[in-house]
C-alpha cells in the first residue's frame, strides 16, 4: 500500500498550516502525558526515598522464639513470658547466609548489625539511645551516614561513636570529646564523638548510636552472632517479593519495608491514580482531536474521494488513506511531544539529590514510549470514524456539484 | 464490430413513495466497441443518470446491464470497483482532478491505485498521453495550476490510462471556451479514430453532436 502512503502523506503536507496545528496540539497532549508521568514518578521517588532511603528495604531477624515450645505440648501450663528487651536474639548461623545473600541479584548491600538499647552519660546528664553495631566499611550502607555527616568523620574503631547532632546537642557534646555509653546488659564504655550526622529523621538523628561491630559485641556482650541483617535493594518496589524469597531461602524472618509504612503505600497510590487521570484526559483530548480535524479533511475532500472510487479506488484503499493520516499524526506528534518533554525535564535534578522546595521531576520516568504507543494507538482509533465515513462517500452524490 | 454495451428494460426512479420521481422508464440501448456517440436529450431526461448507470457507479432500479458479456446488476461493491478501474474512463464536466496532485499523478492515478504503488511503465504511459493530449509542458503541474481546457485533457488522458473499452463523458465541453471545446472534440474524435475505444458523450451542443458519428436522444425516460 505504497500508493496510499503517498496520497496520505500529500494530503498531510497540502496543507501545511492545519497539519502543523493539529501535530502540535498531539504533541502538547503528549507533553502533558509524559509531564504528568515525570512528576507524578518522581514524587514517589521522593517522597519514597525521603520516608524509605535512610532505612533498610528488608531487615532478617531471627524468628522470635516461642517458649512454650520448650515444654510437652499440651502440658497444661500456662506460660507468661515477658519478652526481654536486653537479651538479644542473635542469628548464630548468620555468617553461612550474608555472602549467599550479597550474591543475590539485585541486592546492592547487606549490613549485618548487633542492635541494643543503652545511654549515653556524660557528667550528670544520660540520653537513652538505641546502638546499631556496624562493620565499619558498612556506615553509609542503610542509612546514608556518609553523605550527612555534618562533623567529623564516619570512620569507626574500637574507641568512638557517631551520633546524631540533635542527640550531641541535647548532652552539649562535640566531635572528639568523650562520652561514656553504658548498655542495657549494665556494660560500659568510654567512646571518642567520631562525627556527628543528620539525616533528617528525628528517630535517628536524636535517639541513636553507631558503633563498630567489635563495639557492640563487647557492649552487649555478644561474642558472636548477630541480631539482625539490614538488606538494600536496587528497586525498593521489590521489597516484598524479595521477603518473601529470603525468608523462604533461610528460614529467618524477613520483613519488607512497606510493612511499616502502609501509609505511605496508600498516598502513593492515590497519587498514581490522579497522575493516571490527569493522563487518560490527556489522550482523550488527542483522540478527539485527531478525529474531528480527519472528520473536517474528509468532509473538505468529499468530491476527491468520490472521484478516487470512480477512478477504481476500493473503500478499502479511501480508509486506509485515512487511518494512514491518523497515523502519521499520532506517530509524529508523539515522536515530537517525547522530544520536547525529554528536552524540558532534562534540566531539572533528579528527586534523589532534588533540593528541598523544588519540583521533583524524575526525567527517567517519563513514560516516552508508552506515550508514543498510546498516541498512536489512539490517532489510529481516532481516524477510524473518518475514515469509514470517507469510503461511504458516494461518488455519484459529488459528481455532479 | 461487436456488442461492448446492453442494456434491456432498465428503469431507475429516484426516491420512494409520494417523492418517487421515475427517470428512466424501461430504456433499450446497445453499444458497439469503437462507438463515438453523442446523449442528447432536454435538461432533467436522464442523461448523467444513464452515464451514472454505464460508469457502474449507482444501480438501476431494474433492468439489465451487460458489459463485456458480464452482468453488472448483480455485482457488488468491489467487483464493480474493479471492473470501471479497467474497463471504464470517466470525463465529467467539472474536471474533477485531484487538486493536490501534479497533471502526471492525476493521470496515472487509475493504473498506481490498481498496483498499489506508481510504476515506471505507468510514468512513461502517463507522459505519453499528456503527449498526446498536447500538455507535455504542463506535466508537472499542480492540477489547480492547469486552466479549464487543459484540465479537461488532463482528466481525458487519466481516462484513456487504463486503455478501457468505454469512456463515459458528460457534458465534457460544458464548462469550456467554444475554442477549448472544439480541441477537446477533436481529441476525443482523434482517439477513437486511433483506437478501439468506444465514447459516449453527453452534451446540449449540437454541433458536438455532429462531430459524433451516432446520435441517442433521450425523451422521456426511453431512447426515442
Ligand atoms: N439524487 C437524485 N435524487 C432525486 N432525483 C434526482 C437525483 N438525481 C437526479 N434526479 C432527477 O432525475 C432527473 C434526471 O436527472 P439527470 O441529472 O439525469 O438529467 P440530465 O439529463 O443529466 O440533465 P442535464 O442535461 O441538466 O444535465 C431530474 O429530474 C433530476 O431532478
Ligand atoms: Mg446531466
Amino acid at each position: 500500500m505504497l500508493y496510499g502512503l503517498k496520497i496520505a502523506t500529500r494530503y498531510l503536507t497540502a496543507n501545511k498550516a492545519q497539519t502543523g496545528l493539529l501535530i502540535t496540539g498531539v504533541a502538547v497532549g503528549v507533553f502533558v502525558f509524559i509531564f504528568m508521568s515525570a512528576l507524578i514518578g518522581g514524587l514517589a521517588v521522593f517522597l519514597v526515598q525521603r520516608t524509605v532511603g535512610d532505612i533498610a528495604h528488608v531487615t532478617m531477624e531471627a524468628p522470635s522464639r516461642d517458649a512454650s515450645a520448650l515444654l510437652p505440648e499440651n502440658s497444661g501450663l500456662l506460660i507468661v513470658r515477658q519478652r526481654d528487651t536486653t537479651q538479644l536474639e542473635l542469628l548464630r548461623t548468620a555468617d553461612a547466609f550474608i555472602p549467599l545473600i550479597e550474591a543475590t541479584p539485585g541486592v546492592s548491600a547487606v549490613s549485618p548489625q548487633i542492635v541494643g538499647n543503652g545511654f549515653l552519660v556524660r557528667g550528670q546528664a544520660t540520653a537513652p539511645v538505641g546502638v546499631t553495631g556496624v562493620q565499619p566499611d558498612k556506615v553509609s550502607a542503610i542509612a546514608n551516614i556518609g553523605r550527612n555527616i555534618r562533623a567529623g568523620s564516619t570512620d569507626l574503631n574500637s574507641s568512638n561513636v557517631l551520633l546524631g547532632t540533635s542527640l550531641a546537642e541535647d548532652l552539649g557534646l562535640r566531635v572528639g570529646q568523650v562520652v561514656r555509653l553504658r548498655s542495657a546488659n549494665g556494660l560500659e564504655l568510654p567512646l571518642v564523638v567520631g562525627g556527628l550526622f543528620e539525616l533528617g529523621l528525628d528517630a535517628l538523628d536524636s535517639r541513636s548510636a553507631f558503633v563498630s561491630l567489635s563495639v557492640a559485641r563487647t557492649l552487649f556482650d555478644a561474642p558472636q552472632g548477630i541480631s539482625r541483617l539490614e538488606i538494600k535493594l536496587d528497586d525498593l518496589n521489590q521489597a516484598e517479593n524479595y521477603a518473601r524469597q529470603l525468608a523462604a531461602d533461610t528460614g529467618l524472618e524477613a520483613k519488607p519495608w512497606t510493612e511499616g509504612n502502609a501509609q505511605l503505600l496508600d498516598g502513593l497510590r492515590a497519587q498514581a491514580n490522579s497522575g493516571n487521570l490527569i493522563k487518560g484526559f490527556a489522550l482523550i483530548t488527542i483522540v478527539i482531536g485527531v478525529a474531528s480535524a480527519l472528520l473536517l479533511s474528509t468532509y473538505r475532500r468529499r468530491p476527491e474521494i468520490g472521484i478516487m472510487r470512480a477512478m477504481g479506488a476500493t473503500q478499502g484503499f479511501v480508509i486506509f488513506v485515512f487511518v494512514t493520516q491518523g497515523t502519521m499524526i499520532g506517530l509524529l506528534g508523539g515522536l515530537i511531544g517525547a522530544g520536547l518533554g525529554y528536552a524540558a525535564l532534562s534540566p531539572f535534578p533528579l528527586p534523589e539529590v532534588a533540593p528541598q522546595g523544588g519540583l521533583p521531576i524524575d526525567v527517567r520516568q517519563g513514560a516516552y514510549d508508552l506515550a508514543i504507543t498510546l498516541t498512536t494507538i489512539g490517532a489510529i482509533l481516532a481516524s477510524i470514524l473518518p475514515a469509514r465515513a470517507a469510503a461511504r462517500v458516494d461518488p455519484v452524490s459529488v459528481i455532479g456539484q | 464490430m461487436s456488442t461492448l454495451v446492453e442494456v434491456r428494460d432498465l428503469v431507475k426512479t429516484y426516491g420512494e413513495g409520494d417523492t418517487a420521481t421515475p427517470v428512466l422508464k424501461g430504456l433499450n440501448l446497445t453499444l458497439d466497441t469503437g462507438e463515438l456517440a453523442a446523449l442528447l436529450g432536454p435538461s432533467g431526461s436522464g442523461k448523467s443518470t444513464l452515464l451514472t448507470i454505464l460508469g457502474t457507479l449507482m444501480k438501476p432500479t431494474s433492468g439489465q446491464h451487460l458489459m463485456l458479456d458480464q452482468d453488472l446488476t448483480s455485482a457488488d461493491d468491489r467487483e464493480l470497483t474493479e471492473f470501471r478501474n479497467r474497463h471504464i474512463g470517466f470525463v465529467f464536466q467539472f474536471h474533477h482532478l485531484l487538486p493536490d496532485f501534479t497533471a502526471l499523478e492525476n493521470v496515472i492515478f487509475p493504473t498506481a491505485v490498481k498496483a498499489g504503488r506508481e510504476t515506471a511503465a505507468a510514468r512513461a504511459r502517463g507522459r505519453e498521453l499528456l503527449d498526446r493530449v498536447g500538455l507535455g509542458n504542463r506535466m508537472e503541474y499542480l492540477a489547480t495550476q492547469l486552466s479549464g481546457g487543459q484540465k479537461q485533457r488532463v482528466a481525458i488522458a487519466r481516462a484513456l490510462m487504463n486503455q478501457p473499452e468505454l469512456v463515459l463523458a458528460d457534458e465534457p465541453t460544458g464548462n469550456l471556451d467554444r475554442e477549448s471545446a472544439t480541441q477537446v472534440m477533436d481529441l476525443i474524435g482523434e482517439i477513437n479514430r486511433q483506437e478501439e475505444t468506444s465514447f459516449l458523450i453527453s452534451t446540449h451542443d449540437e454541433r458536438i453532436a455532429e462531430i459524433c458519428r451516432r446520435q441517442i436522444r433521450v425523451l422521456d425516460g426511453s431512447v426515442g
